[in-house]
């Protein structure tokens, strides 16, 4: 089996600041990786390089895409990697103003990517929009409202399913429950695996919540300042941490 | 004291050099928006500082000017840039849009077909398409150079989702030559058929947004819309009361306090040249 993303010496430098250095990692289809540690150990920079929204300062982000096989994203060009971002790559952001456009009602929201991949229907652009926001339970009578007036829990769906739309293959989040109270989590947490699941997505998700790579991720890989310390499957890791740093993380969690 | 003495047509010649130069390769690029160094003029900006500056640099001596506002040649804006132009290069002036070689407009096309060997340069607030969509100028140039145009339908989209139709009026965006998604300055879309295939050359100058941007002749232009919402070029729905027209664009005239109003040709040259051809609408005096 080929991977779908083959992330190789990955390593990103904020002049004398370390982001992260030398990074390798696979991850096949239908796989989801969880990237965790502390504030500033580098899993955004990580995240951010593979989607390609900064540059790396050396390594390759390999991608399977549909009709060329394995490919360097990084050497591709401009249009090449836009196109990529908005049809076979979502990108949810921790905070869903960043990803969802505030002036722009639900629907046209949802509808963007498809319009930008071409579809020209209006009918079947709503009938879309509509389709995703029940799938993400957002009442669809809102799908002329500006997500500026949905709660945080709802701008957060509704910016899965922004990205979702165009059936991607390949999601990244970079904390996609922060800032969320608890219930809310779990709500989004049950929803975004039951999507997983379903559309057989692959997913790196980054987070420094502890429950969410162990209700979501398969496989975990554990930053400290830039560097991955610690890798395996999840309950591998969570349950018997090996790096001085894991075990630390792993006894952090606060038991209720 | 004597008169000061301008060069022909006000700019001087180095000046006009640069802008004939943005002209041309706005020409050549149809509906890209070519930077110029756009020049002071003695008018304020939105007076049509832009398109004063095309004019004065297409203009020869043997050239006659049409000086259009809104699609009358008598409001005051018409008014003083035909002033200006006989002050400063001394060229005739014409209300007659069949007698013009030169047209400059401010927001609409003459009904009466243009041909070619003539010139329409619009004036132009907001150059860009995107602009109210996305705010960035550097992002926008990267939207036209990849030809992202998603965004310019999620308008689309938002307006038929709240109106139930495209309610976009005027400055109706258009895609030029299966490129360039332009903005066609803010025309009527009534007018906006009419600007593809056109046999004359359309130059379009934003003084205050330094840009020039242009459509040579029998170019195609196409106005965005959906396949189940097609494109519907829209006026209101009378003829015109003084020429009885019934295919111009026309304009709403309050004329008492009971709110009585009159529908008119917004064309003042084409609605007099049918007065005189004997048509007589129904509130003709």
């Amino acid at each position: 089996m080929t991977p779908l993303l083959s992330v190789q010496g990955l390593s990103k430098h904020y002049g004398a600041q370390m982001g992260c250095a030398d990074v390798s990692f696979d991850l096949y289809p239908g796989e989801v990786m969880g990237i965790v540690g502390e504030s500033g150990s580098g899993k955004s920079t990580l995240l951010n390089c593979m989607a390609g929204h900064l540059k790396p300062d050396a390594g390759q982000v390999l991608f399977e895409t549909r009709t060329e096989g394995l490919r360097d994203t990084l050497q591709m060009s401009e249009p090449e990697r836009r196109m990529l971002g908005r049809t076979d790559w979502a990108f949810v952001h921790q905070q869903p103003r960043d990803g969802l456009r505030m002036g722009v009602s639900a629907g046209g929201n949802v509808g963007e990517r498809l319009m930008a991949v071409g579809a020209r229907h209006y009918g079947d652009i709503r009938g879309q929009a509509l389709d995703w926001l029940e799938r993400v339970e957002i009442d669809v009578a809102r799908i002329d409202h500006r997500p500026s007036t949905f709660s945080g829990g709802m701008q957060q769906r509704l910016q899965i399913a922004r990205n979702l739309v165009s059936g991607p293959r390949l999601v990244f989040m970079d904390e996609p429950t922060g800032g969320l109270d608890v219930s809310v989590q779990a709500r989004l947490l049950d929803l975004l695996r039951g999507l997983v699941r379903d559309m057989g997505l692959s997913a790196v998700i980054v987070t420094h919540d502890l429950a969410v790579v162990r209700l979501l991720a398969d496989r975990l890989m554990v930053m400290k300042s830039g560097r991955v310390v610690e890798a395996g499957l999840t309950d591998q890791v969570l349950d018997d941490p090996q790096h001085a740093y894991s075990q630390l993380l792993v006894s952090s969690v606060l038991q209720v | 004291m004597s008169e000061p003495t301008y060069n022909f047509a006000y700019l001087d010649e180095q000046t006009k050099r640069m802008i004939r130069r943005a002209i041309l390769k706005a020409l050549a690029i149809p509906g890209y928006q070519v930077p110029f160094a756009s020049r002071e003029m003695p008018m304020p900006y939105g007076w049509g500082t832009g398109g004063v500056q095309v004019s004065a640099a297409v203009l020869t001596p043997e050239d006659t000017l049409k000086v259009i506002d809104q699609g009358a040649d008598d409001t005051t804006n018409a008014v003083s840039i035909r002033a200006f132009f006989e002050r400063t290069a001394g060229v005739e002036t014409t209300t007659q849009t069949k007698a013009s070689s030169v047209i400059q407009t401010r927001h609409r096309i003459p009904e009466e077909p243009l041909s070619e060997g003539q010139i329409l340069v619009y004036q132009v607030p907001i150059p860009e398409p995107l602009r109210f969509l996305e705010p960035r100028e550097s992002e926008t140039r990267k939207m036209h150079a990849l030809e992202d145009y998603g965004l310019m339908h999620v308008k689309l989209y938002e307006d038929i989702s709240r109106h139930g139709h495209i309610a976009t009026a005027y400055a109706y965006p258009v895609e030029v030559e299966g490129r360039y998604v332009t903005d066609p300055s803010p025309i009527p879309k009534f007018d906006n058929p009419k600007l593809g295939h056109m046999p004359a050359i359309q130059l379009f100058g934003a003084g205050r947004e330094q840009r020039i941007y242009a459509l040579p002749p029998y170019t195609q232009v196409i106005s965005l819309d959906f396949d189940d919402h097609p494109f519907e070029a829209s006026k209101a729905d009378h003829a015109c009361g003084l020429c009885g027209a019934d295919e111009s664009y026309l304009d709403e005239v309050i004329v008492d306090d009971q709110g009585g109003r009159l529908f008119v040709c917004s064309d003042t040259d084409y609605c007099q040249a049918r007065q005189a051809a004997g048509f007589k609408g129904k509130e003709a005096v």
